[in-house]
C-alpha cells in the first residue's frame, strides 16, 4: 500500500500513514494543537497550514474551497477534516 | 448628573450619540458590571458628509437614534464605520442602514462574515479598509488602523485626524456607566478599566502590544472607546497602562535558554501525588528545564493562571472519581480562557480505581485549548507499581525533551500510533 510521511512541525513528530488518510485522522491521534468543529468541511475550525508537500495532497473540493475562501485562508491552507494525503513527504504547521 | 438623552460634544462637530445601560449587572454572561455599561457611538460631521462610528445594542436603539437626530439628518449620513461587529455595537445597524440607505459601510476584512451573519440583506454592500486607508468627510478625515484580536478578529480603530480623536472600539474601554461620560468627570473607574483588560484583552496581549506600536506614535487628544468613559484627560496614560498590563503578571525567572514545566496534581490517597513526583523527577533529568510541582487541593485563590501564562508546559494529574476528573482540575482548566495557552506543551496523568477516564478527558480539554499533547498520559490502577512509576519518569523526561528540543526525531507508523491510543 502506498505510504505518505506527515511531519507535524511543532510537535516534532513524523507519522507514516497509508495513502488516502485524512489529515484529521492523524492530527487527532498525534495530539496536535488544532481543534475540530463540525468535521464535515463546513465550519472552518480545523484550518491547517501546509508547510510543504501540498502537491501530495488531494485536490480541494468545491465545498472545501468555499470554506477556505470564506475564512480568508491562503493557498497553503487546508481543512484537516477534508484534505487527504496521497503520498510523499508532507509537513504541516501543527 | 444629566441622564436625559442628549448628544454630547467631544469636539466641534463630533458628538457622542451612544446609550447608557446603568442597570446592567452582568455583561455577556461572563463579566460583572457593578456600574452598568455604556454603548458608545459617535457622530463626526465634515463639510461634505457625516459619519456614524459604531452603533449600540438593539435594546438601546431608540436612545441612540434620539441622540443621533439631534446632530444629523439621516440623509446627511454618508459613512458608517463599524470598528467591531459584536451585537452590542452592531445591534442598531440594520435600522440605521434602513434609515440612511445611501450611507457607505466601512469595516475590516475580517468583519465581512460577521456582517453577513448579522445583517440579512442579499445584496449587502460594504467597503473593506485597513491601516492607512482614509475617508474624507470634508475638513474631517477618518484614518483607519487595523488592530485585530482586540478582542475579536474584526476589530479596528478609527482616528479623526484633524481632532486627534481615536475611536478605539473595545480596546481602552470598560463597563462603567456614568452620564458625565468623560474621564475627568466620572467616578473612579480604575477597577473597571483593569477588570475589563484582564477579562477581555488579556488572552490577546501579543496583539495588544502590536496595536500599541501602531497607536503610540499618534498625537491623541482623546480616546473614545466603545464602552465606558471617554478618555480626554491624559489619553496617553491609558496606552502606557495597557503596555504595563500586557506584560506578564509574574516575571518568568527561568533564563532565556531554560524552559518551565509545571506539574499540577490532586490526589485522594497519595497515588496521583506519587505519579506527579515521578514525572517531576523524570523531567529534572533533562538539562535546561525548571520543574515545579503544585497540589491543586490548596489552589483556592492561588494565581496558577499567572504561572501557566509564563510556563512552557503543564502536566495535570487527577484521580478518576465517578468517571470524571475532579472539580479543582476542571476549575483550573476552565480558568485558562483568560490567557493565551496555544501551543504550550500539555500532558495528563492519574491514578484510578475502576476505569481512569479522567486522563483522556483532560487530554481532550488540553487539545481543545490548543495545547500540544504529543505524549500519551500515564494511568495507574490504584497504587502505582515500579513499572508505572518508571513510565511516569519517562513521561516527564519526554515532556522535558519536547521543551528543550532534544527529542530524537523518528517516524511512527499509523498503526503504532493507534496502538498507543488503546
Amino acid at each position: 500500500m502506498p505510504k505518505a510521511n506527515v511531519t507535524f512541525e511543532k510537535l516534532g513528530v513524523t507519522i507514516s500513514v497509508p495513502a488516502g488518510t485524512r489529515l484529521i485522522e492523524i492530527s487527532e491521534k498525534v495530539g496536535a494543537s488544532i481543534t475540530y468543529g463540525c468535521r464535515e468541511g463546513e465550519c472552518g475550525t480545523c484550518i491547517m497550514k501546509i508547510v510543504s508537500g501540498m502537491e501530495h495532497m488531494s485536490e480541494r473540493s468545491v465545498l472545501e474551497d468555499k470554506v477556505l475562501q470564506e475564512n480568508m485562508a491562503g493557498s497553503s491552507h487546508r481543512l484537516a477534516c477534508q484534505a487527504q494525503v496521497l503520498g510523499g513527504d508532507i509537513v504541516v504547521k501543527a | 448628573m444629566n441622564a436625559s438623552p442628549n448628544a454630547v460634544e467631544l469636539a466641534p462637530g463630533t458628538h457622542w450619540i451612544g446609550a447608557l445601560d446603568p442597570s446592567l449587572r452582568e455583561f455577556d454572561i461572563i463579566l460583572k458590571t457593578a456600574n452598568g455599561t455604556t454603548y458608545n457611538s459617535y457622530c463626526v460631521r465634515g463639510d461634505n458628509g457625516v459619519a456614524i462610528i459604531d452603533t449600540v445594542k438593539a435594546s438601546h436603539a431608540d436612545e441612540f437614534f434620539t441622540r443621533l437626530e439631534q446632530v444629523a439628518r439621516y440623509d446627511e449620513i454618508s459613512t458608517i464605520v463599524l470598528n467591531h461587529l459584536e451585537p452590542d455595537h452592531s445591534g442598531a445597524l440594520p435600522e440605521l442602514m434602513r434609515r440612511a440607505p445611501q450611507a457607505k459601510l466601512y469595516i475590516s476584512a475580517k468583519a465581512q462574515l460577521m456582517l453577513k451573519a448579522l445583517v440579512k440583506i442579499d445584496d449587502l454592500q460594504f467597503n473593506i479598509v485597513q491601516t492607512g486607508d482614509r475617508v474624507e468627510l470634508g475638513g474631517r478625515t477618518l484614518h483607519f488602523f487595523s488592530t485585530p484580536f482586540l478582542h475579536w478578529p474584526d476589530t479596528q480603530c478609527t482616528l479623526v485626524e484633524e481632532q486627534g480623536i481615536l475611536f478605539s472600539g473595545d480596546v481602552f474601554g470598560c463597563h462603567f456607566c456614568d452620564p458625565r461620560l468623560f474621564n475627568d468627570k466620572v467616578g473612579d473607574f480604575r477597577f473597571s478599566f483593569e477588570y475589563y483588560y484582564q477579562h477581555i484583552m488579556r488572552p490577546f496581549r501579543e496583539h495588544v502590544l502590536e496595536a500599541l506600536e501602531l497607536l503610540e506614535p499618534l498625537q491623541l487628544k482623546t480616546i473614545a472607546p466603545a464602552h465606558g468613559p471617554i478618555l480626554r484627560d491624559a489619553p496617553q496614560s491609558y496606552l502606557q497602562r495597557y503596555k504595563q498590563l500586557a506584560a506578564p503578571l509574574l516575571h518568568n525567572e527561568v533564563g532565556a535558554n531554560n524552559k518551565s514545566l509545571l506539574v499540577f496534581y490532586i490526589s485522594s490517597y497519595g497515588n496521583t501525588a506519587l505519579m506527579a513526583q515521578a514525572i517531576a523527577e523524570g523531567a529534572e533529568m533533562e538539562e535546561g528545564v525548571r520543574v515545579s510541582l503544585y497540589d491543586l487541593q490548596a489552589s483556592g485563590g492561588l494565581p496558577f493562571v499567572d504561572l501557566i501564562e509564563e510556563a512552557d508546559g503543564i502536566a495535570i494529574g487527577s484521580p478518576t472519581i465517578n468517571g470524571d476528573a475532579v472539580k479543582p482540575v476542571w476549575d483550573l482548566l476552565s480558568s485558562l480562557a483568560v490567557i493565551k495557552v496555544r501551543d504550550k506543551l500539555g500532558a495528563s496523568f492519574g491514578s484510578y480505581g475502576w476505569s481512569g477516564e479522567a486522563i483522556n478527558m483532560i487530554e481532550d480539554r488540553l487539545r481543545g485549548l490548543k495545547l500540544r499533547v504529543p505524549v500519551k498520559g500515564v494511568r495507574a490502577k490504584l497504587i502505582p507499581n515500579e513499572e508505572e512509576l518508571q513510565r511516569c519518569r519517562d513521561l516527564g523526561k519526554q515532556l522535558a525533551q519536547h521543551l528543550t528540543g532534544n527529542l530524537e526525531r523518528r517516524v511512527i507508523s499509523m498503526s503504532e500510533l493507534l496502538s498507543q491510543e488503546s
